[in-house]
């Protein structure tokens, strides 16, 4: 971690060209993710392979990022490279970095994918179970997100984008055990977003709606959540243009949100949803 | 993170589950299943076979078959939508290894651009590889390519005791034939190594001959099968003798032609008043479809999926019955017995019943690839029928009998209603399927038609 912050090297005006610049031609080419077998992030990468990009791969099974680099190179990527961790063990974090420096040094954007959902009564019954869910959605998610922006940081170009939750902008009853990770990383990558801004990085904060993913399907209501592919789509279009810097998909999330975002408290605590 | 495993153990604490409503093509019957699985990855699945009861699961895909083949009532489903991948292609062969939920869309929409399409393809692209072959499906090219599963090489299926088995002509080829129109019943489909075909671009040489007679339609197939790999024919099922229809054929155009690309469909966002479809809307919309066909030119090059999928326009079309769904009726009549077939064209004139889309093809000699396949050299018909309770069921009945007496055959895939004695009757060979099945599968359809026996 040899993060050097350059604020202030360039001249304003020379930057804000500079900027422009980049935000008009940026397109998404070579692309980390971490987190690939989520069910996001699956129907991400289909959507990358079919427009001919290059991606490298971080998930926990390595016979299933076998399975995927087969299926993604079947539908035109023109390079996928894997490597197999548990990104919730900060200790390997490390690896994953230097792995993706020596295979893709010159990758332009890197997407955090991954996440965990745990039943919130189980979160409330447990510690471990409530440190789990922190570790995994905030804690392990925030500390590769840093290695990643140093390097971004001092090429000054590219993108980082991480997949947070419509659930991180309010806290609930039913879930804020989650929530709070999210939302946590939600403020996170706020702050950081204003940090690379000063090197020309692009930082998108993306908050889906419920989703239909393995990690949803216990929920109730679930077959009527949106379709990943739909999320992905989204998700695309904001890393490869110059879209908000907060993507919430579907969009009726973004005005859903603003009105439970102005909820005074004393009525929000006495709501059950 | 939160897998498969996760989920099991969530659902075996819940004690009061919602009970998941997953319908089929005609949205008839109504049923509701205990839960449904929905694995992401192949390594997930032998743990959801090893925790079920037996009997107790189905394979299920994009749910297209229209009546209770891929239906579990009251039990559990195993959704195998998101086992969706491609694993392997071979560009000189054109052998594709894909999941089973890979649906046949994907793949042409993958290797068409690429000068690869589907060796058979039946008259929607939303089915799944895995359901083409639990049903053996046919298509256009019947008469002169076989089924779907005459063109799998070779499959891995997940069976609940012996777990993965590579099944192929050389090993577990019984198997293998047993899982072509075994309907789901042996065990879940890993992946299949399909033989696609070469074909120059996306556009269809189509030609559309008005006919007056089932003669006419005869010699017109019979005159047509050496020559197009594609034949098929309208029916207006309201005309009753004075017999009415539009004959198909088409081929491959030997040209690429220029770059296609595909519309959007359009979409029934809901399920329209059941009384939408009546005699006289149906009448109307078969005389339009009439005139239209036999105004155009006969000769025209048509992008692929005009020609076989023109239903797949509209998206959810199953909602234009209402609430109350569908029956497809869909029989094989020996060819020798031509006056069965005119007896159920009578009797379906008769009832006033009858639907927009009759359907005629004349299979090919092909012999069967599955044990259970249903195609056999012989006519096909296929309609839909408004469910409108016991009066439809009635007819049903009464054409059950007639196709009986033909030694004639129905088809599982389409079927809600069936009895336990025209099933044996169609597929004699039921019985040395049985041993073949999972112990931990069983379905709505093989339980309604094998039950009683």
């Amino acid at each position: 971690m040899t993060a050097k912050t350059t604020t202030g090297e360039t001249m304003p005006g020379k930057k804000m060209a500079a900027e422009k610049l980049t935000a008009q031609k940026f397109t998404a080419k070579k692309i980390v993710i971490l987190g690939a077998t989520s069910g996001i992030a699956l129907e991400v990468e289909r959507i990358f392979a079919r427009q001919g990009c290059e991606l490298l791969l971080v998930a926990r099974s390595p016979q299933r990022l076998a399975e995927l680099q087969a299926d993604l190179l079947i539908r035109g990527a023109s390079a996928v490279s894997t490597y197999p961790a548990d990104l919730a063990s900060v200790q390997q974090h490390a690896a994953v970095f230097d792995y993706s420096r020596r295979t893709l040094p010159d990758f332009d954007t890197v997407l955090l994918a991954y996440g965990s959902m745990h039943d919130q009564k189980d979160t409330e019954a447990s510690v471990d179970v409530l440190l789990d869910e922190l570790q995994v959605n905030f804690v392990s998610a925030s500390a590769i997100l840093t290695l990643f922006a140093a390097d971004l940081e001092r090429r000054r170009t590219g993108c980082l984008a991480a997949i947070t939750s419509v659930a991180g902008d309010r806290g609930r009853r039913v879930n804020y055990a989650y929530g709070s990770a999210k939302g946590a990383l939600s403020l996170f990558l706020q702050g950081l977003r204003s940090r690379l801004h000063l090197a020309g990085v692009r930082v998108i904060t993306i908050k889906p709606g419920p989703v239909q993913t393995p990690m949803t399907d216990h929920l109730p209501n679930s077959a009527r959540f949106a379709e990943p592919a739909q999320a992905a789509r989204d998700i695309v279009r904001a890393l490869h243009r110059r879209s908000p810097d907060v993507l919430y998909t579907p969009r009726i999330w973004r005005y859903v949100m603003s009105v439970v975002h102005h909820i005074p408290e004393t009525v929000f605590k006495r709501l059950s949803f | 993170m939160s897998g498969q495993s996760a989920a099991i153990s969530r659902r075996q604490k819940a004690v009061t589950l919602p009970t998941t409503r997953i319908l089929s093509w005609g949205r008839y019957p109504k049923t509701a299943h205990q839960h449904v699985y929905r694995p992401a990855w192949n390594d997930e699945v032998p743990a959801i076979l090893n925790a079920a009861a037996p009997g107790s699961l189905l394979p299920y895909g994009l749910g297209r078959s229209y009546g209770d083949s891929c239906l579990n009532a009251g039990r559990e489903l195993i959704d195998c939508r998101r086992l969706n991948r491609f694993l392997a292609f071979d560009e000189s062969t054109g052998m594709l290894r894909c999941e089973s939920g890979v649906s046949l869309s994907a793949i042409i929409d993958t290797f068409l651009p690429q000068g690869w399409f589907l060796p058979v393809t039946p008259g929607t692209r939303f089915v799944t590889v895995g359901g083409a072959i639990a049903n053996d499906v046919h298509g256009k090219n019947h008469h002169c390519a076989g089924t779907f599963g005459a063109h799998v090489r070779q499959i891995a299926l997940h069976r609940s005791h012996d777990g993965l088995v590579p099944c192929n002509y050389d090993d577990n080829s019984a198997m293998l034939r047993a899982t072509i129109g075994g309907l789901g019943l042996t065990g879940v489909i890993a992946w299949a190594d399909i033989q696609l075909k070469r074909v120059a671009g996306s556009w269809i040489d189509a030609e559309s001959i008005p006919f007056q007679s089932l003669q006419a339609f005869l010699d017109l197939s019979r005159e047509s099968n050496d020559r197009f790999e594609y034949t098929v024919a309208w029916l207006d099922c309201f005309a009753g003798k004075n017999l009415r229809g539009i004959f198909f054929r088409g081929n491959h155009a030997a040209n690429p032609g220029k770059k296609y690309h595909p519309k959007r469909a359009l979409k029934l966002p809901f399920a329209l008043p059941s009384w939408f479809l009546n005699r006289h809307s149906i009448k109307a919309l078969n005389a339009a479809y009439h005139r239209v066909h036999t105004s155009w030119k006969r000769k025209a090059l048509l992008p692929y999926d005009s020609f076989f999928y023109p239903l797949d326009a509209v998206g959810q079309w199953n909602l234009l019955y209402g609430k109350p769904g569908f029956v497809q009726y869909q029989c094989v009549i020996p060819e020798t017995n031509c006056a069965a077939l005119e007896e159920l064209l009578d009797r379906i004139a008769f009832s006033g019943m009858g639907s927009f889309l009759g359907v005629l093809k004349q299979f090919g000699p092909a012999p069967p690839a599955g044990l259970l396949s249903f195609p056999r050299p012989g006519l096909t018909l296929a309609l839909d029928f408004a469910m409108r309770g016991e009066r439809t069921l009635q007819l049903l009945q009464s054409l059950d009998e007639v196709v009986q007496q033909s030694g004639g055959a129905l088809y599982p895939a389409k079927d809600a209603r069936m009895s336990p004695d025209l099933f044996a009757a169609s597929f004699p060979r039921w019985r040395s399927f049985v041993p073949y099945i999972d112990p931990k599968m069983s379905s709505s359809f093989w339980r309604r038609v094998t039950e009683a026996r």
